[in-house]
């Protein structure tokens, strides 16, 4: 059993998921740094928190298998003793218009970006409720929040996750057990940078920082809603974009 | 095997162990809520070291059914 409380992000090989990895570690974490197919990359985020004096471990996984989740939190907890903080962060794209889009594009954004945040948390409650604490941290999108054309099946998965993260909220309250979501908007990781120029272009226009958001701003809030501080906020999403989804 | 599941039900609802009979059905006569009768569950599994996955809950309303369904686990008296 660790002294450190441990925390899983999944998708945390790259981009915003490897921001609140490190954050997270940088914070007293012992984080495991969960990937599906970046094995190098989610060794060297681990090799990073340790040269920084914290703990983690990569662990293949992928979300969007439910029975794989299951062995994968199960051996996790039998190895560490405790589950503590749980960030669902893993998400794909497929881009296109809903005229074009197929039933598998359709299919592979949901099963990854709202299957998958079911399938961790549906296994890591059990543990959470035994130690009548928890945090789950899911990450939405502004997208989930406004819609965006050439998104319908991410903007629905994203939308989806504000619904998981209010229900489960509900159902865990009374054992002071957070569920909260958080919504970024644009960030430069990979995931933007297979955006073509014109549309990165015109989505800085529509950002009023007019800038886009760089991963550590969305680990900062990950982390605050992770810590002691944020013990009495749950079922809320917080965008962090900028000023895009203001009023929404 | 009565005598340990009032002690860890009792404790579980903060009630007396006298209070918990056989018959007993936890939502209706002990005021469980769903959360309390997994979190019972956990504590017999730790207890009795048989897993009860999620899904046999269904079987499960008053102390008698837990009683019977330790037993079909080859759970002792
Ligand atoms: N970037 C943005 O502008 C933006 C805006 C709003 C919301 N978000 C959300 O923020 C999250 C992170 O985005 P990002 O921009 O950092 O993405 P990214 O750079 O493309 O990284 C995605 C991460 O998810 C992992 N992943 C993908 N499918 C997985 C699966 N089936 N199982 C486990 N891991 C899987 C990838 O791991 P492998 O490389 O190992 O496959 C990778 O670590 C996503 O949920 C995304 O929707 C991003």
């Amino acid at each position: 059993m660790l002294d450190k409380k441990v925390a899983l992000v999944t998708g945390a090989s790259r981009g915003i998921g490897a921001s609140v990895a490190k954050k997270l570690a940088n914070n007293g974490n012992f984080v495991i740094v969960n990937y599906n197919g970046s094995k190098e990359r989610a060794e060297r985020v681990v090799d990073e928190i340790k040269a920084a004096g914290g703990g983690a471990a990569a662990v293949q996984c992928d979300v969007s298998d439910f029975e794989a989740c299951g062995a994968f939190i199960t051996e996790l907890i039998k190895t560490y003793g405790r589950l503590d903080i749980l960030v669902n962060n893993a998400g794909i794209t497929k881009d296109g218009l809903l005229m074009k889009m197929s039933e598998s594009d359709f299919d592979a954004v949901i099963n990854t970006n709202l299957k998958g945040a079911f399938n961790t948390i549906r296994h890591a409650s059990r543990q959470f409720l035994k130690q009548r604490s928890g945090r789950i941290i899911n990450i939405s999108s502004v997208s989930g929040l406004l819609g965006n054309a050439g998104q319908a099946n991410y903007a629905a998965s994203k939308a989806g996750v504000i619904g998981l993260t209010r229900s489960v909220a509900r159902e865990l309250a009374s054992r002071q057990i957070t569920v909260n979501a958080v919504a970024p908007g644009f960030v430069g990781t990979e995931m933007i940078e297979a955006m073509t120029d014109s549309a990165k272009e015109s989505m800085t226009g529509m950002i009023p920082f007019g800038r886009i958001g760089e991963p550590e701003e969305i680990a900062e809030t990950v982390a605050f809603l992770a810590s002691d501080g944020a013990r009495y906020i749950t079922g809320q999403v917080i965008a962090v974009d900028g000023g895009m989804s203001i009023g929404c | 095997m009565l005598e340990k599941l009032q002690e860890i039900i009792a404790e579980q609802l903060g009630i007396e162990a006298a209070e918990v009979k056989a018959e007993s059905n936890f939502k209706d006569d002990l005021n469980a809520d769903s959360l309390d009768l997994f979190e019972m569950i956990m504590a017999m599994e730790e207890e009795f070291g048989v897993e009860i996955p999620s899904d046999d809950l269904d079987q499960i309303a008053t102390v008698q059914d837990v009683m019977d369904y330790l037993k079909n686990k080859g759970v002792e008296e």
